[in-house]
């Protein structure tokens, strides 16, 4: 009987540890998510510059880009998996990956060979123990996304959607990510990045309003072609932060459960224990009436 | 005297944003200045100085970029840059 007792103090003992880490966990996700969502904010006047000044070269002049048009000499797509570095995110990484699979084996259908771009640890694993090929990996940065990184990744894909066919070229390039869409929603998304399709920013002028005609310096073809590299780029940046703000809200949620499961534990086995204690107590008594019974009866 | 609208916008942040008189900025053809009333334009920037000289009279504020570009649109200045140094110090007197 004591030894029952002894068991449940133990497992009390440890949950409350865990119970401890999650806590500390939980905490952590929620003060960097703040930071990271600043930086989502920080990141958009640029982003908006960006977006304004490509669809005004798209809706002023009518130059053709490589990154514009389709693709039809290759087979080959790429396609950018974002997830996390670590676990403890509850589904986070999960659902991603599945959403990336279920891309992956649609494209398949239809012809084409995937070649697999990754960022996040947990992901580079999972494929790693699959034994599946990855083109491009990307890890340690995947809560607190820098632009450099964005920028390495922006050069693969883009390296990969102008090398020529034979070299591994791809017509297409996808990314899978999370969209933050609030603290308690996080959407697993799955947009084409090339070719490019710019629309948003620039309204439709009225038919009274004369539109701005841009001079371009040093030539239209060659402004664009300063801007789309920078544009997938930035768009690649959005898409991380929006990922590393989704992983954050995702784990805060995740540490959070865990943290109220843990608590009803310890209560489940605090109980259990003061029912071993009690049964203990009430054995002894039982045993010392017992013997007194017995010595007075003899 | 009508002014410019400038933001000066980086990768991972706004640099500075304010009203200004002038913009003088490395073009890709050579140095552009900028007042108030030009024409839209928009350039790629080589790497060089950007300059700023706010409305009312402060002192003029100077970045070295590494690249970027720049928009004219209606006296609404962008200039987008990949690498700024020199926190908006003051431009070396003699330009």
């Amino acid at each position: 009987m004591a030894g029952q007792q002894r068991v449940y103090k133990a497992r009390i003992k440890s949950t409350q540890s865990l119970k401890k880490m999650f806590r500390a966990q939980e905490l952590i996700a929620a003060s960097r998510i703040g930071r990271a969502r600043g930086r989502v904010t920080m990141a958009t006047p640029y982003s908006r510059a960006i977006t304004r000044a490509v669809s005004a070269v798209a809706t002023h002049s009518d130059v053709s880009h490589p990154f514009l048009v389709e693709r039809d000499d290759t087979k080959r797509v790429a396609v950018l998996l974002i997830a996390s570095d670590r676990g403890m995110a509850g589904a986070y990484s999960a659902s991603v990956i599945r959403e990336t699979e279920r891309l992956v084996q649609q494209l398949e259908e239809s012809g084409k060979e995937v070649s697999l771009f990754v960022s996040g640890r947990r992901a580079v694993a999972y494929y790693t123990f699959r034994q599946r090929e990855l083109a491009g990996r990307w890890t340690g940065s995947s809560d607190a996304p820098t632009p450099e990184v964005a920028d390495e990744i922006a050069d693969a894909l883009l390296a990969a959607f102008r090398a020529p066919a034979d070299e591994g070229g791809v017509g297409e390039v996808h990314v899978v990510f999370t969209q933050f869409v609030n603290m308690v929603t996080q959407r697993p998304r799955v947009i084409r990045m090339l070719p490019l399709e710019v629309v948003e920013g620039v309204e439709p002028a009225g038919e009274h309003d004369a539109l701005p005609l841009y001079e371009f310096e040093p030539s239209p073809e060659e402004v664009l072609d300063a801007l789309l590299p920078r544009y997938v780029r930035t768009r690649i940046y959005a898409n991380l932060l929006q990922a590393a703000a989704s992983e954050l809200a995702a784990r805060q949620r995740a540490m959070h459960t865990a943290t109220e499961n843990a608590e009803d534990l310890i209560r489940t086995y605090t109980r259990l224990a003061n029912q071993a204690r009690q049964g203990e107590i009430t054995q002894e008594i039982s045993e010392i009436v017992s013997g007194a019974d017995a010595l007075a009866s003899s | 005297m009508a002014q410019l609208e400038v933001d000066v916008v980086a990768a991972d942040g706004k640099v500075w944003s304010g009203a200004a008189r002038l913009v003088s900025a490395p073009a890709a053809d050579g140095d552009i200045g900028i007042l108030a009333g030009h024409t839209p334009i928009l350039s790629v920037l080589r790497p060089g100085a950007v300059r700023v000289v706010p409305a009312g009279g402060g002192a003029p504020l100077s970045w070295h970029v590494d690249g970027g570009f720049l928009s004219v649109d209606s006296d609404q200045v962008t200039v987008v840059v990949d690498a700024v140094s020199g926190s908006g110090g003051t431009a070396p007197t003699g330009h």
